[in-house]
C-alpha cells in the first residue's frame, strides 16, 4: 500500500467503510444520550405536576397511534427509496424519497395539531412540569423529524435535477440511517409517554 | 494571530527546514484553512491565551484571599472571577489545548494526510473560538456569569440570578458543546478509519488511543449537560418550571445531569494528558512502553467507570446509604486502572536510560503530582469521610493536583515535546528546566496548604474569611505561590517566543522518538506524507521488531491532492454564534439573521467542490 | 475515648507541623467534638495513613527509577522489555487490597452515620435563607436564628430545608455537612461531647454573600440548656421608658416589624430572623458581627456594607434612630 499512488490512497480507509457512515453511527450514539437525558427528565417529573392538566386527561392514544403508524410507514418508504437508488432506478427512487418526506410531513402535522389542541386545553410550557417536559421531549423529536424532512426534500430536489445518481447511494443510505433512527426514537417515546401513561 | 504571523514568516526563513513557508499565507489563508495542522496551531494559541486569562482570574482571586477581610475585589467580582476561572480553564484552556494536540499530532501519528472531515474540523475550531469570545464578552455587558462553573439550580434561575449573566453562561456552553461534539465525532472517525496500512488498534500510539477514548467520552457525556442547559434556558427564557421547587421541580435533577457530564469531563481533561505522558516517558527512557495493552485498557476502563460515579459529587445532598455505598465503591475502583498506569510508567523508566530533557522533567513532575491528586481523590471517594471535605479547600487542592499538577504539567510536557515538530525549532533547554523547577515549587506552595485549609474548615467559593479562624498564614503562602506560578508561565512564554525567533532548527526527529510524526520534516509539509507509511510494530521508527516501511519525503513523487480551503466553516460558525447572540438578547431579527447565515453556510458547504 | 482524643491531638499536631503555621483552628474538622465528627475523623485517619503509605512507596519507586537509571555514558544498553503479566496482575491486586482496607470502614461508617437516632432526640428545624439560618425547635416552641443551643450528651436531630437556593449546614467540629435543599428535607444528627461554642458556615455556594453565612452552636450542660429554653420561651420584655422604649417605637415606625417577629409585641413578620431574644445571641448578621451596640449600629447604618446583597430592606436612619434601635434590640434578651 505504501507504493500506491496518491489518488488511490485518497480513498483508502482502515475499516473499508465510508467515513461518513461511521460519522452518522457515532452521531446516533450521541443522540441516544440526548434523547435518553430528555426521557429521564420526563420520567423524573412524571406525576410531579402540582396543577393540571395531567397527561391522562389530554393524551389521545388512538390519534397518536395513527401518526405513529404513518411514521413507521415512512421508514418503509425510505427502505424502498434506498433500494431503488442502489439499483439505479432514479425514477422510483425519487417517488419513494418524496413519499418518505410526505409521510414525515403528515406526522409533523399530527404533532402540530396535538400541540395546538393541548395549548387550547390549557397546557403550555409554563403550565406545569408535564407541559414543560412533554413539549420539550416531543418537540425535540419533532425538530429532528423536521431536519429529516428537509434533508429528504433536498435529496429529492437534487435527484430531480439529476445531481443525485446511483453513485450517490451512500448519501441516501446515510440520510436513511438518520431517518430510521428518528423513527426508532419515536417508538420509544410513544411507548413511554402514551402507552405507559 | 500576531504570533502566528511571526511564526509563519520565521518558519519561512528557517534555513534547514525543507518545507519553507509551511505556514505562510495571509490572515485569510488561516481563516479559510482546513489543514489540521493550522487548525491545531490556532487551537493551541487561543487555548494558551485563555489559559493566561484564566490564570489572571486566579491571581486576582488569590490576591483577594491573601489576608482576612480582603478588599481588593468585592464579592460580586469575586464570584464572577471564580466562576469564569473554572469555566475558562475547563472549556477554554485545557480542552482546546488537548484539541490542539489531537489536531496536530493524531493524524501524523496514524500516518494520515488530514482528519476525516477537514471542514468539520475547521467548523469545530471556529465555533469554539467565537463561543469563547462570546462567553468572555459577558465581562463587557453587565458582568460575567457568577453562579460557579457547575451552575447549580436553582441559584441560576431568573429569580435568584436576574439579568443576562447566566444566559451568557448557558448559551456559551451550548455553543462550546456543539464544537466539542463535532470535533470528537471527527476524531473518532479519523482514528477508526484513517490509520495507515498495518496500524492495527494495538499498534496505535497511546496518545492516539487516549484521543479516541476521550472523543467517545465527549460524544456520550456532552448530551447530558446539553439537556441540563436546555432545561435551564427554557426556565429562564420561556418560564418553564423544571428547577422551580414550588411547582414540584427538583433542584437535584440539575446536579445529576451536570455530573453525568461533569465526571466524564474530568477524564476528558485527564486522558489526553495520560496519553501524552505515555508517549514521552518511553522516548526519554529509551525503552518501549511497559505493558502497552494494560496501559491502553486501563484508559478505556477509566472512561467506562467514569460514567458510573457521578453522584460522588453529591455525597452531601443525602442520597441515602445505598447510593452512597455504590458510588463510593465505584469511585474507588477507578483507582485501580489509574494505579496500573502509574506503575507501568515507572516500570517503563525502570531499566531504561533516562534523559532528563524538559519534556521528561514535566512528565515525571506530572507522575509525582498526579499521585498526590489521586490519593486525595481516594479520600474523597469515601462518602462518609467526604462529608467533611466536600465543598472545602481540600477539594480545591485535590482538583488542582489532578488538573494542574496532573494535566497542566502533562500538557507542558507535551508542548515541550511537540513544539519542535510544530514550529520546526527547539525550545531552550535551560529556560525549560528553570520553568519546570519554578513551576513545581510554586505549584506545591500554592496548593499543598489548601489541603489543610480545607481540613481546618475553610469552605471553597468564599470571597473572604474572617480573622481568628487560623486561615491567614496558609492563605498567604498560597497567594505567594500563585504569583510565583504566574511568573513561571512567563518563563515559558519567553522561551517560546525566543524559540520562534532564534531557536535551533529541530530537524526531523530531535528526540529520537518512535512514532510516525517524527518521520517527516518539522514542520511537516502540508500534505504530511507524500506516500502513506506502512507499519508493522508499535514503534515504527525504532524498528525493533520488524522493518517498517516509513518512506521519507521523495520529491520525485507527485504531491498528493489536499482539500481546498473553505470559508463556509467560519460562516457557519458566525451564524451559530449570531443565533446565540439572538437568543441572549431575545431579539428576533438577530435570531433570524443568525439562522440565515447558518443556512447560507450549510448550503454552500453541501455544494462546495471538495478538491482544488 | 481518651485514646481517641490523644490520637486526634496527635493528628492535628502533625497536620499543623506539615501545614507549618497558623492556628488555633476553632472551625477545624480535625478537632472533633461529637460522635458524628469522631466517626468521620476515625475513618479519615485510617484512609490518611493508607494514603501516606501508598504515597511513600510509589514516590520512592519513582525516585529510585530516576536516580538509578539516569543515562550514563558507556552504560549498559537498555533491555527491550514489553511487559510482564505477573507484575501487571500484582499491581492490579495490590491497590485492590488497599482499597478493600479503605472500603470496609467506609461502608460501615456510611451506614452508621445514616442510621436515624434510636433514642429520643431534640429536633431542630433549620431553614437556609440568603444569607442566614432560621432555627426552630418544634417540640419546644422556640424560634431563633443563626445560633443553635443544645444540651451536651443529648442527640440533636437537625431537619434541613431551604427557603430559596441550596445551602449546606456545616459545623466542622460536630460532623460532616448536609445540604439544605429547597423542596427537600434532609437530616443529620449528632451528640455533642463537651460544652463549648462551635463555629460553622454555609458550605454550598449560595450567591453573593455565601462567605458571610455563618452559624454557631452552643453546647451547654443540661441545666444551662433548660435555662436557655425557659428564657427563649418567654415573650419579649418591652421597655416602657428610656432609649430602649424610643427604639421599640422606631422599630414599629421604620417598618422593621414587617419582616421581623418580636413575640409579645405587634411585630409578627416572618421574612427575617426572629428578634424576640436577639440580645441573648452572641453574634448578629449571621455570625459576621459581634452582638454589641456599636456593631449593631454598623449593621443598621448600612447592611450592604457589612453583607453585600443582604435582603434586609431598611430606610436610611438617623444616628438617633440607630442608637435607639440598638438599645431596644440589645435589651431583647
Amino acid at each position: 500500500m505504501s507504493q500506491s499512488t496518491a489518488a488511490t490512497a485518497e480513498h483508502y480507509t482502515s475499516t473499508g467503510l465510508p467515513s461518513r457512515k461511521i460519522l452518522m453511527w457515532t452521531f446516533i450514539g450521541s443522540e441516544c444520550m440526548l434523547f435518553g437525558s430528555l426521557l429521564i427528565t420526563y420520567l423524573v417529573y412524571k406525576g410531579k405536576s402540582v396543577v393540571g392538566p395531567y397527561p391522562e386527561e389530554l393524551l389521545n392514544i388512538p390519534f397518536i397511534t395513527v401518526t405513529t403508524f404513518v411514521l413507521l410507514m415512512s421508514s418503509l418508504m425510505m427502505v424502498l427509496a434506498l433500494a431503488a437508488v442502489q439499483r439505479g432506478d432514479m425514477k422510483w427512487g425519487k417517488v419513494w424519497l418524496l413519499m418518505t418526506a410526505l409521510l414525515g410531513i403528515v406526522f409533523l402535522s399530527g404533532q402540530i395539531y396535538e400541540f395546538s389542541h393541548f395549548v387550547h386545553e390549557g397546557l403550555t410550557l409554563k403550565t406545569n412540569l408535564f407541559g414543560g417536559s412533554f413539549f420539550l421531549l416531543t418537540g425535540t423529536h419533532g425538530a429532528h423529524v423536521t431536519v429529516g424532512v428537509i434533508w429528504l426534500l433536498s435529496l429529492f430536489g437534487m435527484a430531480t435535477r439529476g445531481r443525485l445518481t446511483q453513485a450517490d447511494a451512500e448519501t441516501v443510505e446515510i440520510a436513511g440511517l438518520y431517518w430510521h433512527f428518528v423513527d426508532v426514537v419515536w417508538i420509544v417515546l410513544f411507548t413511554v409517554i402514551y402507552l405507559l401513561v | 494571530m500576531a504570533v502566528t504571523g511571526a511564526l509563519a514568516s520565521d518558519a519561512a526563513r528557517a534555513e534547514k527546514s525543507p518545507h519553507r513557508g509551511a505556514y505562510s499565507g495571509g490572515l485569510w489563508s488561516w481563516i479559510t484553512t482546513v489543514d489540521h495542522k493550522r487548525i491545531g496551531i490556532m487551537y493551541a494559541l487561543s487555548a494558551f491565551f485563555f489559559f493566561l486569562v484564566g490564570g489572571l482570574e486566579a491571581l486576582l482571586i488569590r490576591i483577594q484571599l491573601a489576608g482576612p477581610n480582603g478588599t481588593v475585589i468585592d464579592a460580586d467580582l469575586y464570584n464572577q472571577l471564580f466562576t469564569m476561572h473554572g469555566t475558562t480553564m475547563v472549556f477554554l484552556a485545557i480542552m482546546p489545548l488537548s484539541a490542539a494536540f489531537f489536531n496536530f499530532i493524531v493524524p501524523l501519528q496514524i500516518g494520515a494526510r488530514d482528519v476525516a472531515f477537514p471542514r468539520l474540523n475547521a467548523l469545530s475550531f471556529w465555533v469554539f473560538f467565537l463561543g469563547a469570545l462570546f462567553l468572555n464578552a459577558s465581562f463587557l455587558f453587565g458582568g460575567a456569569p457568577d453562579a460557579g462553573w457547575f451552575g447549580y439550580a436553582n441559584l441560576t434561575s431568573s429569580q435568584y440570578s436576574p439579568g443576562i449573566r447566566i444566559d451568557f453562561w448557558v448559551i456559551g456552553l451550548l455553543v462550546l458543546g456543539v464544537s466539542s461534539i463535532a470535533a470528537a465525532l471527527n476524531f473518532i472517525v479519523t482514528i477508526i478509519n484513517l490509520r495507515c496500512p498495518g496500524m492495527t488498534p494495538m499498534r496505535m500510539p497511546l496518545f492516539t488511543w487516549m484521543t479516541l477514548v476521550t472523543s467517545f467520552l465527549l460524544v456520550m457525556a456532552f448530551p447530558a449537560i446539553t439537556v441540563g442547559l436546555v432545561l435551564l434556558m427554557f426556565d429562564r427564557m420561556f418560564g418553564t418550571l423544571f428547577f422551580n421547587p414550588a411547582a414540584g421541580g427538583d433542584v437535584l435533577l440539575w446536579q445529576h445531569l451536570f455530573w453525568i457530564f461533569g465526571h466524564p469531563e474530568v477524564y476528558i481533561l485527564l486522558l489526553p494528558a495520560l496519553g501524552a505522558v505515555s508517549e514521552i516517558v518511553p522516548v526519554f527512557s529509551r525503552k518501549p512502553l511497559f505493558g502497552y495493552p494494560f496501559v491502553v485498557y486501563s484508559g478505556v476502563l477509566i472512561a467506562f467507570l467514569g460514567f458510573g460515579v457521578w453522584a460522588h459529587h453529591m455525597f452531601s445532598v443525602g442520597l441515602g446509604p445505598i447510593a452512597n455505598t455504590v458510588f463510593s465503591a465505584a469511585t474507588m475502583l477507578i483507582a485501580i486502572p489509574t494505579g496500573v498506569k502509574i506503575f507501568n510508567w515507572i516500570a517503563t523508566m525502570w531499566g531504561g536510560s533516562l534523559r532528563f530533557r524538559t519534556p521528561m522533567l514535566f512528565a515525571i513532575g506530572f507522575i509525582a503530582m498526579f499521585i498526590i491528586g489521586g490519593l486525595s481523590g481516594i479520600m474523597h471517594s469515601s462518602a462518609a469521610s467526604d462529608l467533611q471535605q466536600t465543598d472545602t479547600y481540600f477539594v480545591v487542592a485535590h482538583i488542582h493536583y489532578v488538573l494542574f499538577g496532573g494535566v497542566i504539567f502533562a500538557l507542558f510536557a507535551a508542548l515541550y515535546y511537540w513544539i519542535p515538530k510544530i514550529t520546526g525549532r527547539l525550545l531552550h533547554e535551560g529556560l525549560g528546566k528553570i520553568h519546570f523547577w519554578v513551576m513545581l515549587i510554586a505549584f506545591n506552595l500554592t496548593f499543598f496548604p489548601q489541603h489543610f485549609l480545607g481540613l481546618h474548615g475553610m469552605p471553597r467559593r468564599t470571597f473572604t474569611y474572617q480573622e481568628g479562624l487560623g486561615f491567614e498564614a496558609m492563605n498567604l503562602m498560597s497567594t505567594v505561590g500563585s504569583l510565583l506560578l504566574g511568573a513561571s508561565t512567563l518563563i515559558f512564554l519567553w522561551n517560546f517566543i525566543r524559540s520562534i525567533r532564534k531557536g535551533e532548527p529541530a530537524g526531523t526527529d530531535p528526540w529520537e522518538a518512535a512514532t510516525l510524526e517524527w518521520s517527516i520534516s518539522s514542520p511537516p509539509p502540508h500534505y504530511n506524507f507524500r506516500s502513506l507509511p506502512e507499519v508493522h510494530s508499535r514503534d515504527p521508527l525504532w524498528a525493533v521488531d520488524t522493518s517498517d516501511s516509513v518512506p521519507g519525503d521523495d520529491p520525485a513523487r507527485p504531491e498528493p491532492h489536499m482539500p481546498s480551503p473553505s470559508y463556509y466553516p467560519v460562516v457557519l460558525a458566525l451564524g451559530i454564534v449570531g443565533l446565540a447572540a439572538g437568543g441572549l438578547t431575545q431579539a428576533l431579527p438577530v435570531v433570524f439573521l443568525g439562522v440565515a447565515v447558518m443556512l447560507f453556510g450549510i448550503y454552500g458547504w453541501a455544494f462546495e467542490p471538495l478538491e482544488r | 475515648m481518651r485514646m481517641r482524643h490523644a490520637a486526634a491531638r496527635l493528628a492535628a499536631a502533625a497536620a499543623l507541623l506539615v501545614s507549618g503555621c497558623g492556628g488555633p483552628f476553632p472551625q477545624s474538622a480535625l478537632d472533633p467534638a461529637s460522635d458524628f465528627a469522631w466517626k468521620l475523623q476515625d475513618l479519615f485517619q485510617g484512609i490518611f495513613i493508607w494514603a501516606v503509605v501508598v504515597f511513600v512507596v510509589v514516590e520512592a519507586a519513582l525516585l529510585v527509577a530516576i536516580f538509578r537509571f539516569r543515562e550514563r555514558r558507556g552504560g549498559p544498553a537498555t533491555r527491550v522489555v514489553h511487559g510482564n503479566t505477573l507484575l501487571e496482575i500484582s499491581w492490579t491486586l495490590a491497590p485492590a487490597l488497599v482499597l478493600m482496607m479503605i472500603a470496609v470502614p467506609t461502608i460501615r461508617t456510611i451506614w452508621e452515620v445514616d442510621r436515624p437516632p434510636v433514642r429520643e432526640a431534640i429536633v431542630v428545624e433549620v431553614t437556609g435563607h440568603q444569607w442566614w439560618w432560621e432555627v426552630r425547635y418544634p417540640d419546644l416552641g422556640i424560634f431563633t436564628a443563626n445560633e443553635l443551643h443544645v444540651p451536651v450528651g443529648e442527640t440533636v436531630d437537625v431537619r434541613l430545608t431551604s427557603a430559596d437556593v441550596i445551602h449546606s449546614f456545616w459545623l466542622p467540629r460536630l460532623g460532616g455537612k448536609r445540604d439544605a435543599l429547597p423542596g427537600h428535607e434532609t437530616r443529620l444528627w449528632f451528640t455533642v461531647d463537651s460544652a463549648g461554642t462551635y463555629l460553622g458556615q454555609c458550605a454550598e455556594f449560595c450567591g453573593l454573600s455565601h462567605a458571610l453565612m455563618k452559624m454557631r452552636l452552643v453546647a451547654e450542660e443540661p441545666q444551662a440548656f433548660e435555662q436557655w429554653v425557659a428564657g427563649q420561651l418567654e415573650d419579649a420584655v418591652v421597655p416602657d421608658t428610656g432609649l430602649a422604649f424610643t427604639g421599640s417605637q422606631t422599630f414599629v415606625q421604620t417598618g422593621c416589624m414587617a419582616c421581623h417577629r418580636v413575640a409579645g409585641t405587634p411585630a409578627q413578620g416572618v421574612l427575617g430572623p426572629d428578634l424576640t431574644h436577639i440580645g441573648s445571641r452572641q453574634t448578629i448578621a449571621a455570625g459576621v458581627l459581634e452582638n454589641s451596640p456599636s456593631d449593631m449600629a454598623r449593621w443598621l447604618a448600612d447592611p450592604q456594607a457589612v453583607k453585600p446583597g443582604a435582603k434586609m430592606v431598611i430606610p436610611e436612619l438617623t444616628d438617633e434612630q440607630i442608637e435607639a434601635l440598638s438599645a431596644y434590640l440589645d435589651g431583647l434578651r
